[in-house]
């Protein structure tokens, strides 16, 4: 085992990430001289913090193969989701669409799940597939639900709990083949896959700024343009953002989104090489010295930065306590304050006591190979003795 | 050291602030540390300090009970909660000089009449009280005119009749003392760009049962116990309590302000709202006969940085329906907003009294 590290190492690139120096360096400026109100087009001030929003939207468009006009900024991937699903079936519901029922997938995060529970509310019909024992959902499922007349198919992109990378391209076409519009949560996907919106056929995705290196407190909504989605917006005021979402701007932010998103575009390959190489080496240390240690999830459609693993004997909360040095997680960070069995893991069809002994690590951009050596030796020791401590009581 | 441009003045704070140093130092002292707030991790908990932290510091700040603090996007984003998280079972009435956030999402509102200064009439709203429970929307201070409202006494009439105040303070925030539990109000949102702090924050402070009462607007993962989901932008929020915490009044800008009016006034402006109190930061000046649109091009081209209205949705300047509201006819589409940030100077007052001298002298000569 390596020698203590003199700071806590992040394996929790699931729940945020850091922001990249270059994201902060960008960023910089906006927070100090170029400080004007992008709404402001009356003077020259607003009219440059205009500009760099508008530069950074066209680098978020690039990154997902989308126009520029076709992103709506957001305060993160909760409120495009919220958007996207809430505001599709609002407007096609005061159009007089007499459809009513809104499919999703029982893993989806908690906002998801959540933004269609309260539809039901307003006399939507909300049906929750589940998935296999890998994950994914099995685009069969989809259709039959589809026998329904629906208005709106929402899957996530990749899994946050457990990594897994649904066939999106599919699923969208199913969708598109039964006349429903189809939405992505691709909060955890975008910049860790390749994504072309075009290509996958979605009508809506939404993405984030944290989880690909950028700041807290912006995000974005794609929306299609030809043909084009209408949604009704969330929250209305000033009539920012073609109306969809009113509310100054933060131009600062979002020259960092665009930045985050320019460095993703330009090295996604590259990091997802270097960060499966540490995923391997931290799973092949680990499970040598823990027999018995399960991976979550499909081992072939998932990404690079995840591991969702099962541990033979010891609970993750005591494992955890352990290795105080090690941030990491038992699953989604929003509700990781609950002591109740992750969701997501009861939907693969573990039972409470297994998924009680899961930790999700989440490998990053600035993990290094002393941190995936430091993590693998601390876990492993510390499951050996709560696990003998265990025996001994 | 100067925060902007020796080529700008910058006289248009009441769109955004000039960012305080304290504010952008602390939000990037939390953006170089990792951490979600709900993660239970050492970062994660690190980031839940600041996160509650910050809510005291605001909370503190504008009197009100950290415990029912919602932090939101902005400004707008609190409006609106306030208004569709409020509303159910009962009317809503609207200053009728409220910004588009309170406007907007309460397009089927009562509008309570304005007088000529562009105070809110309390005998009316009294009236208005009369007919049935209702949510009062009444803005503390004006973004165009930095008129000031009587909130208080609309929140004792509000108590009174069983009705509900929100008042929106994202102008007045950091400029006047602000205290929303002797306000008395239900509601009340502010925003972290307008006091200096970085955009991307802002917050809705409840009173317990209107707490209890909350329906979400955001919805999804539980965070701000239930009443706002999404992951609290921290580097934004630990930004916005940093400026918040600096941001003490701006009663020193007043002699500036009122030598810009003076200046304005000497080349035949009016001062629009100038009968009621004010914020001490903000004048509304028309020019008879001259565009609004006009003068700001013309201000903006001698590198004085002004509005004509609220920055909202880029582009429009439409005639103002708050200065419309106050009954002042051509004048409503003659008037400009000087917003001094918290950072002005007597230089910048000399800089904007040149250029509207000269501004005024060639326009007001065509115009006439």
């Amino acid at each position: 085992m390596s020698a203590r590290p003199n700071r806590p190492i992040y394996l929790d690139n699931q729940a945020t990430t850091p922001c990249d120096p270059r994201v902060v360096a960008a960023m910089l400026p906006f927070f100090t001289e170029r400080f004007g109100n992008p709404h402001s087009a009356e003077h020259a001030m607003g009219l440059d913090a205009e500009a760099a929003v508008e530069a950074a939207r066209a680098q978020v468009a690039d990154l997902i193969g989308a126009e520029p006009r076709e992103l709506v900024f957001t305060s993160g991937a909760t409120e495009s989701n919220n958007i996207a699903i809430k505001g599709a079936a609002r407007f096609a519901a005061g159009m007089g669409d007499p459809r009513r029922r809104i499919v999703t997938v029982v893993t989806e995060h908690k906002c998801v799940l959540e933004s269609v529970e309260d539809l039901a509310d307003e006399g939507f019909e909300p049906v929750m597939l589940p998935v296999g024992r890998d994950g994914l959902l099995d685009p069969g499922e989809l259709r039959a639900a589809l026998a329904v007349p629906t208005l709106l198919v929402s899957v996530m992109a990749v899994n946050n709990e457990i990594g897994v990378v649904q066939d999106i391209s599919s699923l969208a076409g199913i969708a598109r083949a039964a006349g429903a519009l189809f939405h992505t949560d691709a909060a955890q996907a975008v910049g860790k896959i390749p994504l072309d919106v075009a290509a996958m056929g979605v009508d809506l995705l939404s993405l984030s700024g944290h989880k690909l290196y950028g700041p807290k407190g912006v995000g974005a909504l794609y929306v299609r343009r030809r043909p084009r989605v209408r949604l009704a917006p969330l929250f209305s005021g000033g009539g920012q953002e073609r109306g969809l979402r009113s509310g100054t701007l933060p131009a600062p932010l979002l020259v960092g989104l665009g930045e985050a998103c320019r460095i993703a575009a330009a090295e996604m390959a590259e990091d997802a090489a270097r960060i499966a190489a540490l995923r391997d080496r931290f799973l092949r240390r680990l499970a040598a010295d823990l027999p018995g240690l399960v991976v979550n999830g499909s081992r072939h459609a998932r990404i690079e930065g995840n591991l969702n693993v099962t541990f033979p004997a010891a609970t993750a909360t005591d494992l955890m306590r352990a290795v105080p040095d090690l941030c990491i997680s038992t699953g989604s960070a929003c509700s990781s304050a609950e002591i109740e069995p992750s969701y997501v893991l009861r939907a693969l069809g573990l039972d409470d006591a297994t998924a009680k002994r899961t930790l999700r690590i989440g490998i990053g951009r600035f993990t290094s190979a002393a941190d995936i050596d430091f993590a693998a030796g601390a876990l492993a020791a510390a499951h050996a003795s709560v696990a003998h401590a265990r025996i001994e009581a | 050291m100067s925060s902007h441009d020796d080529a700008m003045t910058y006289l248009d704070a009441n769109a955004t602030e000039s960012l305080r140093p304290a504010a952008t130092e602390a939000c990037l002292a939390v953006m170089a540390a990792v951490g979600n707030p709900s993660s239970v991790h050492r970062a994660g908990r690190a980031a839940r300090r600041r996160l509650e932290d910050a809510r005291e510091i605001v909370a503190a700040r504008l009197g009100g009970r950290a415990a029912d603090l919602v932090f939101t996007s902005g400004g707008t984003e609190a409006d609106a909660l306030a208004v569709h998280g409020l509303r159910r079972g009962r009317r809503v009435i609207v200053g009728a000089t409220e910004h588009d956030a309170i406007r907007v999402p309460a397009r089927d509102a009562t509008v309570l009449p304005v007088d000529r200064h562009g105070v809110a009439d309390l005998d009316v709203l009294a009236r208005l009280l009369a007919e049935g429970p209702a949510l009062v929307c009444l803005m503390l201070a004006n973004n165009e005119t930095g008129v000031i409202q009587p909130v208080a006494e609309a929140a004792r009439l509000c108590a009174a009749s069983g009705a509900w105040l929100h008042v929106d303070a994202v102008q007045a925030a950091g400029r006047i003392a602000v205290d929303f539990a002797s306000i008395g109000a239900h509601a009340m949102a502010v925003s972290s760009h307008k006091l200096g702090g970085p955009a991307g924050a802002g917050a809705l402070l409840l009173a317990p049962e209107a707490a209890a009462a909350l329906a979400p607007l955001i919805t999804g993962g539980g965070q701000e116990k239930g009443r706002r989901g999404g992951t609290p932008p921290l580097p934004a929020i630990a930004g916005f309590a940093a400026a918040a915490r600096e941001a003490n009044g701006a009663q020193s800008l007043a002699p500036l302000r009122d030598a810009a009016e003076a200046a304005a006034v000497a080349a035949g402006a009016v001062v629009l709202g100038a009968g009621a109190p004010r914020l001490p930061n903000t004048t509304c000046l028309a020019l008879p006969g001259v565009k609004a649109e006009t003068q700001v091009i013309a201000l903006d081209l001698a590198g004085i940085q002004v509005s004509a209205g609220a920055a909202c949705s880029s582009g429009k300047v439409a005639r103002s329906h708050v200065l419309e509201a106050m009954g002042l006819g051509p004048l409503a589409g003659e008037a400009i907003r000087v917003s001094l940030p918290w950072n002005a100077t007597e230089a910048d007052i000399a800089a904007f009294a040149a250029a509207y001298a000269e501004m005024a002298a060639r326009l007001s000569r065509r115009a006439a």
